[in-house]
């Protein structure tokens, strides 16, 4: 089924293309509008950012493959990212993902059975001072103990 | 605190809505700017910026106002300012601090950088995963264009400025400035050739400069103060000015962002600003200074500098961690301030995991367009496993250390030297470790001990 943007979220992109003097520049944020409504970038989001931006399919397959925040197949509806590097490891990191995997039934890479989460390995996110953390969607999840990750696994599941 | 000195940078973290611009301007946002654009040329802000000393804060140190000046636009070219707000280098976690709490402070910055350096338009490229920060940018610019600082006319003045934030998508080499500049264009964030270089020909093919957040973020304060009394603020002024963000993250008991005069040392830093180790039967065994790519400092190696030319012939016999934390001083000492955010290690680290978790994230964020750098970066994580897993031969020491050797300097970008250095760093500080796991092998991970497992259990370790 062909994608296309609802009228308003087209109307984003149509201001973001003001922002700058070609339009090729506005493909990764619109990449972005695009992953946002549809969850993740199918072929079909390829397409229509292809026509709309008037780039041809194998450069915006390009551009999607390069950064790892496009999701080239579906994902859960919620996305946990457990940063495992340095400063998190050095404050129990590990024990986060173990009990993650635990509590979803899936390894990093997988998505639980429900459909609700998908657990991804994050590199460094910019919050070691507050190690160990996750990243859930647009949020972090900071100075995390296994009993504050269980009270924000509960609030997920409780909401959408 | 050794340093009984108000806040500057960040007075007005702990103001309550300081990301609302009644609020911030309540608490000094934009005097800076009006005085700037309304009553000071160009060319005298350039040399306040040039007075002050300001070493570039994205890790190179570069100083802000001699880059500045190596633009020279041509008839007809624009130029373009590019905030760089990727912050990605591991242990690095300064900049979101001040996009978070303060953006006007970033915007001020930008609006009296884009003055002073014929600039029309300014991209903040930020990534991907700091959807907060990007919010707290993009509601800061609406109040700000709607108060008329940012358009066509800022503070009255006929100097129009536009301002946007642009969104990465999650790659560790959009924070080189080249690759960013790719990225911001719409392409795979792969580092360009240079020369040329972005202030001759960057953002769209113009003449660009980019910038460290905290770089810009450091602009006001030059302009309101006057570059050489900020310059002053620092222990190492004038060739290193200022005050700056300090990080500090791992095996401390407050980790957190700090601002404190340039030239603190790192015993300060991990004993009065982080409030020393975690575990009091744990001292400190190393310490990664200034982000992943900077190489490690040992505690209990002294400083060999007995020749009275010496850069660091004051520190002569003292630790490592004595020597004042500036770009000049630790490029002497064999490391990097790079990013001036530190990863504390205390006495239950093993190296070899802890070299082995960075060099994973290496091989993993290689863009991979020059050989050596994509192959290099899994031939190290393929021998520390070897190594890690006890099937370790005895050349392989070495082995990673001739890896290293021949990624340096072979490659488009700094990406590979930043692998290597701090590989080289690892082995040399801690070769003991290494021929030791090399006969009896390590577990994989960094240690996961009970004492930090108690710690995310929630129990008082
Ligand atoms: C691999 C690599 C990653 C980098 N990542 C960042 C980054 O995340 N943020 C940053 O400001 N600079 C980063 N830099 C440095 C930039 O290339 C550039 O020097 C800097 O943005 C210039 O700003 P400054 O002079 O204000 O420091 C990185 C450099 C390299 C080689
Ligand atoms: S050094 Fe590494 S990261 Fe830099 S351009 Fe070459 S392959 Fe890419
Ligand atoms: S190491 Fe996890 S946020 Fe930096």
């Amino acid at each position: 089924m062909a994608f296309a943007l609802t009228p308003e979220r087209d109307r984003e992109v149509d201001e973001l293309l003001t922002h700058y003097p070609n339009k090729r520049a506005a493909l990764i944020p619109v990449l972005w509008i695009c992953q946002r409504q549809n969850g993740w970038v199918s072929p079909e989001v390829i397409d229509f950012v292809a026509t709309r931006l008037d780039l041809s399919t194998a450069i915006v397959k390009g551009v999607v493959t390069f950064y790892t925040m496009f999701f080239q197949h579906p994902v859960g509806s919620h996305v946990i990212w457990v940063c495992r590097t340095l400063s998190c490891d050095l404050r129990g990191a590990k024990a986060i993902q173990e009990h993650l995997e635990e509590k979803l039934g899936c390894h990093a890479g997988g998505t639980s059975k429900d459909g609700k989460f998908t657990l991804l390995k994050a590199e460094c996110l910019a919050a070691c001072g507050q190690a160990p953390m996750v990243q859930i969607d647009d949020d972090y999840h900071e100075n995390l103990t296994l009993e504050k990750l269980d009270r924000i696994l509960e609030s997920y599941r409780a909401g959408a | 605190m050794s340093d009984d000195q108000k806040p500057i940078l960040t007075a007005r973290y702990g103001v309550a809505n300081a990301t609302d611009l009644e609020v911030a301007e309540k608490h000094g946002a934009y005097r800076a700017a009006r005085k700037a654009l309304l009553s000071m040329q160009p060319e005298a802000i350039r040399e306040e910026v040039k007075k002050a000393s300001i070493r570039g804060r994205g890790g190179a140190g570069f100083p802000a106002g001699v880059k500045w000046g190596f633009l020279a636009p041509k008839e007809g070219e624009r130029v373009y300012l590019v905030i760089n707000g990727d912050e990605s280098e591991p242990g690095t976690f300064k900049d979101r601090t001040i996009m978070n709490k303060d953006p006007h402070r970033l915007i001020e910055g930008i609006l009296i950088a884009c003055y002073a350096i014929g600039a029309h338009a300014c991209y903040i490229y930020v990534r991907g995963e700091l959807a907060h920060s990007i919010k707290s940018l993009d509601a800061a610019l609406a109040q700000a264009r709607a108060k008329g600082y940012v358009g066509e006319k800022p503070f009255g003045k006929p100097y129009p400025i536009e301002i946007y934030t642009h969104t990465g998508a999650g790659a560790y080499i959009c924070g080189e400035e080249t690759a960013l500049l790719n990225s911001l264009e719409g392409r795979r964030g792969e580092p360009r050739l240079k020369p040329p270089f972005p202030a001759i020909k960057g953002a769209f093919g113009q003449p660009t400069i980019v910038n460290n957040v905290e770089t810009i973020a450091a602009v006001p304060d030059v302009v309101e103060m006057g570059g050489e009394s900020w310059c002053n603020l620092s222990r190492l002024a004038p060739a290193d000015g200022g005050i700056r963000l300090y990080g500090i993250s791992g095996h401390v008991k407050r980790p957190g962002v700090y601002e404190a005069p340039v030239g603190i040392t790192m015993r300060e830093l991990i004993y009065d600003y982080g409030g020393g180790m975690l575990h009091d039967d744990r001292p400190l065994k190393g310490v990664i200074p200034g982000g992943s790519s900077t190489p490690v400092l040992r505690p209990d190696l002294k400083i060999d500098a007995k020749k009275a030319d010496h850069p660091l012939h004051k520190w002569h016999g003292m630790s490592e961690i004595d020597v004042p934390m500036g770009v000049d001083t630790y490029r002497a000492l064999g490391t990097m301030l790079g990013t001036c955010c530190a990863i504390v290690m205390d006495t239950s680290v093993n190296m070899v995991e802890a070299c082995r978790n960075l060099m994973r994230f290496y091989k993993h964020e290689s863009c991979g367009q020059c050989t050596p750098c994509r192959e290099g970066s899994g031939w190290l994580v393929d021998t520390l496993t070897e190594i890690c897993e006890g099937r370790g031969k005895p050349e392989d020491v070495h082995r990673l250390v001739e890896i290293s050797n021949n990624m340096m300097g072979n490659t488009i970008c700094a990406f590979a030297d930043g692998t290597a250095m701090p590989m080289l760093g690892f082995v040399q500080k801690f070769r003991e470790e290494f021929v030791a796991a090399v006969e009896k092998g390590r577990p994989l991970e960094v240690r996961h001990d009970d004492s930090t497992i108690a710690l995310v259990r929630g129990r008082a370790a």
